[in-house]
């Protein structure tokens, strides 16, 4: 088979180059260059120069053929202006998720069937089983490393043509050992932190040069309004979160979160966890992995932040790409958060959390 | 395609070209000379020969005094060189299609090219005539990407009428076409071994006039090269330098026909496959065609190229390796195109087979990748 192996630089993806060359695959690498690297000093993220050429070495030693593809532009529109965007929209994105979708699933898969190879693989650590409907995504073997919450928006036409092999590693040890054998020099590579673009170690900077309308201090305000605290900048909260309020941490003995975020009056609304929290959920530009469930729903575990247990509930289909999801039990999701649906390991579809009704507002429904 | 292909043919000659076997035995020669060029002793003297000699030869190919041929490591320091030794901190005037070794070396204002690629005489001498004068005009002889050529000798008598020195980057010229600094009336010249079958390592600045040229240096070192380029001649490199210029110059109308009349049918195959051609209508380096392949982007028909064994490039080499939207063609109003367009350049190995096999694969691939509307790179 010929493949085209997503290199980042990193010791994931080059073992799962250096992996399909042993099992005698033709094998092309390719590297996005994201940004200009040139302006950074971060060590540990994920394709800056440094990375680059790592890739490009470990290319050199397994002999095939690599290119570094230039993304900059792409990446820059689709991945972190919709990133500064979604805080100036009072919500919490997933860039991960965005560049998965559009800059690698979209244009770099699309490069390599343009180039009519016949397969593309990559370093994530989900699974790709084949099951008896056709193409399913797993999570990993290794749980630490579950990357299925960020690759939801995988379709099932681009999954057809993915391979992810390291999703049967036991653990990250497995990769690295595994890297030795193959004499990668990127075998004790550290793994890349956080947010690769984030050069300067604080994102909220970033989201703050790039849509200076919603930057600067604002008030912290309680659901009726009243003036509470004050804050360094709305892209600097989330929903559910309760550090950096300040004085307004507690009040009248009851801990307090972020139960909103108006980004126009630069306002954060603190509550009492009830009030943030909600069972009903609307999603947006849903990614259905299996087919639309009818009039009764699809009783599932849906996961509403990158790190956190799936709970239990039910989903149903609503025109235009939307879903509504009833949680068993109250949550406190964050709007442009990705709620993920499984079936036990297996990731059945999901979407980008919309709009939070309150829990008053969820029973009347 | 079903497998990456065993035979590789080179098409990226101003990149570098192939290596000429002339040049290889001058290096193997000169290599085995002990001696510094500034020691006393026999061997002192024996590697002194060597590099007086590839000075001279150098000079007198390209019309210049042996005195006034500064060795450099190449393109960019020679381009650098006469740039920060003749610009004096006064205002430079810099083509827009000119290579990074030159828009780099210097904040200046940028001439516009016309839509052939042409550097635009009447924007030049509006800008030579208005604002502080300039000190010095850096114009190309040959452009890297498409191979159009400047009209150097009337941009020389531009310049000189309104005071301001010419400074001419040869570095694709040299070897391919005929020029001397009288005749192109330059005040200086950058050539780069490497891109006429030397290897790569050397170049040479050229400075006009019949007596020393003093120029302050960018490394003092030790004085060498007459105080204007410090540091121990890179010996082998230069001596493969000069003895490259030699056959290429001496064998340059019979490569221009050759290399021309495939260049041609290449262009004709390319045209006929959906592409159009860069600065069609104008004189060009016969080596060089620069072919844009509308919604194809560049980079993807590099790769596809490449995995079919033809090595050929799109804008000027980034050290990245990513493929960068050209500069020179946007300079020539190509918006998008820009970033669709592959330079094949014809090194001077080529043969007939090579051309022949080169037409197959890019009809192949113009016929399989599919066009994308607003294709950019």
């Amino acid at each position: 088979m010929r493949i085209l192996v997503a290199m980042s630089g990193g010791v994931d993806s080059s073992v799962v180059a250096a992996r399909l060359v042993a099992e005698g695959h033709e094998v092309i690498g390719a590297t996005l260059q994201l940004y200009d690297s040139r302006e950074s000093k971060k060590k540990g993220a994920c394709c800056a120069g440094r990375d680059i050429h790592d890739a490009r070495r470990v290319a050199d030693r397994l002999g095939i053929p690599h290119y570094v593809i230039d993304a900059e532009r792409r990446f820059h529109d689709s991945v972190i202006d919709t990133f500064a965007n979604a805080y100036a929209a009072g919500e919490t994105p997933v860039p991960c998720v965005a560049c998965n979708q559009g800059v690698k699933f979209t244009d770099l898969l699309g490069m390599a069937r343009d180039l009519g190879v016949d397969a593309m693989a990559t370093g994530h650590y989900v699974r790709r089983v084949e099951g008896p409907d056709g193409v399913e995504m797993h999570r990993p073997v290794d749980e630490g490393r579950d990357q299925s919450w960020f690759l939801f928006a995988t379709t099932r036409d681009q999954l057809e043509f993915l391979r992810f092999p390291l999703g049967d590693m036991p653990d990250k040890a497995a990769v690295r050992a595994e890297a030795e054998r193959f004499g990668l020099a990127v075998a004790a590579k550290p793994d890349s932190q956080d947010l690769c673009f984030v050069t300067d170690g604080s994102y909220a900077a970033l989201v703050e040069k790039l849509r200076p309308d919603i930057t600067g201090a604002g008030e912290i305000v309680d659901r009726s309004g009243h003036v509470v605290g004050q804050h360094e900048g709305v892209s600097r909260y989330t929903v559910g979160q309760s550090k950096r309020l300040g004085n307004a941490a507690m009040l009248a003995g009851e801990r307090q979160m972020v139960v909103g975020i108006e980004p126009a009056s630069r306002r954060v609304v603190i509550g009492p966890r009830a009030q943030a929290v909600a069972r009903t959920l609307v999603l947006r530009n849903m990614n259905w992995l299996v087919p639309q469930p009818g009039p009764d729903g699809l009783r599932c575990a849906v996961q509403i932040r990158a790190r956190e247990a799936a709970r239990a509930a039910t989903v149903w289909a609503l025109p235009d790409g939307a879903a509504r999801v009833l949680l068993d039990e109250g949550a406190v999701p964050a709007p442009g958060q990705a709620c993920v649906m499984y079936d036990g390991s297996r990731v059945l579809g999901g979407g980008f959390i919309r709009r939070v009704e309150a829990e008053g507002e969820g029973k009347a429904a | 395609m079903s497998t990456l292909s065993e035979r590789f043919t080179y098409l990226d000659a101003n990149a570098a070209e192939p290596i000429r076997p002339q040049a290889l035995e001058a290096m193997t020669q000169a290599a085995l000379v002990a001696g510094n060029p500034a020691s006393v002793h026999r061997a002192g003297r024996a590697a002194r020969a060597v590099l007086e000699t590839a000075r001279e030869d150098i000079a007198a190919l390209f019309g210049a005094a042996a005195e006034n041929c500064v060795f450099t490591s190449g393109g960019t320091e020679a381009n650098v060189l006469a740039i920060a030794g003749q610009a004096g901190g006064r205002r430079v005037l810099v083509g827009a299609s000119e290579h990074d070794a030159v828009r780099a070396a210097t904040q200046a204002a940028t001439i516009a090219v016309r839509a052939d690629g042409v550097l635009d005489l009447a924007a030049l001498e509006r800008m030579l005539a208005n604002g502080e004068p300039p000190a010095l005009v850096c114009a190309m002889l040959a452009n890297n990407e498409t191979g159009v050529i400047n009209p150097v000798r009337e941009i020389a008598d531009l310049c000189h009428a309104h005071g301001a020195l010419l400074h001419v980057d040869a570095v694709q010229a040299a070897g391919r076409i005929a020029f001397t600094l009288e005749g192109l009336g330059a005040d200086s010249v950058a050539i780069s071994g490497h891109k006429f079958g030397g290897p790569k390592g050397a170049g040479a600045l050229l400075l006009a006039g019949g007596r020393f040229h003093a120029l302050p240096p960018l490394l003092a070192g030790g004085g060498q090269e007459q105080g204007r380029r410090g540091g121990t001649p890179a010996l082998p490199a230069i001596a493969g330098m000069a003895a490259a210029a030699r056959v290429a110059v001496a064998g340059m109308v019979v490569q221009a026909d050759r290399l021309g009349a495939w260049r041609d049918r290449i262009e004709a195959a390319a045209v006929a496959a959906g592409a159009s051609v860069c600065g069609a209508g104008v004189m060009r380096l016969a080596n060089t065609t620069s072919l844009v392949l509308p919604g194809r982007r560049a980079q993807t028909q590099l790769i596809a190229l490449d995995m079919a064994g033809y090595g050929v490039s799109a804008g000027a080499a980034c050290s990245s390796g990513k493929v960068a939207r050209s500069h020179v063609l946007e300079a020539m109003g190509l918006g998008e195109g820009a970033g669709c367009a592959i330079r094949v350049s014809l090194p001077w190995s080529v043969d007939e087979a090579d051309v022949q096999g080169f037409i197959n694969a890019y009809a192949a691939m113009a016929a399989r990748l599919p066009a994308q509307a607003g294709a950019v790179a």
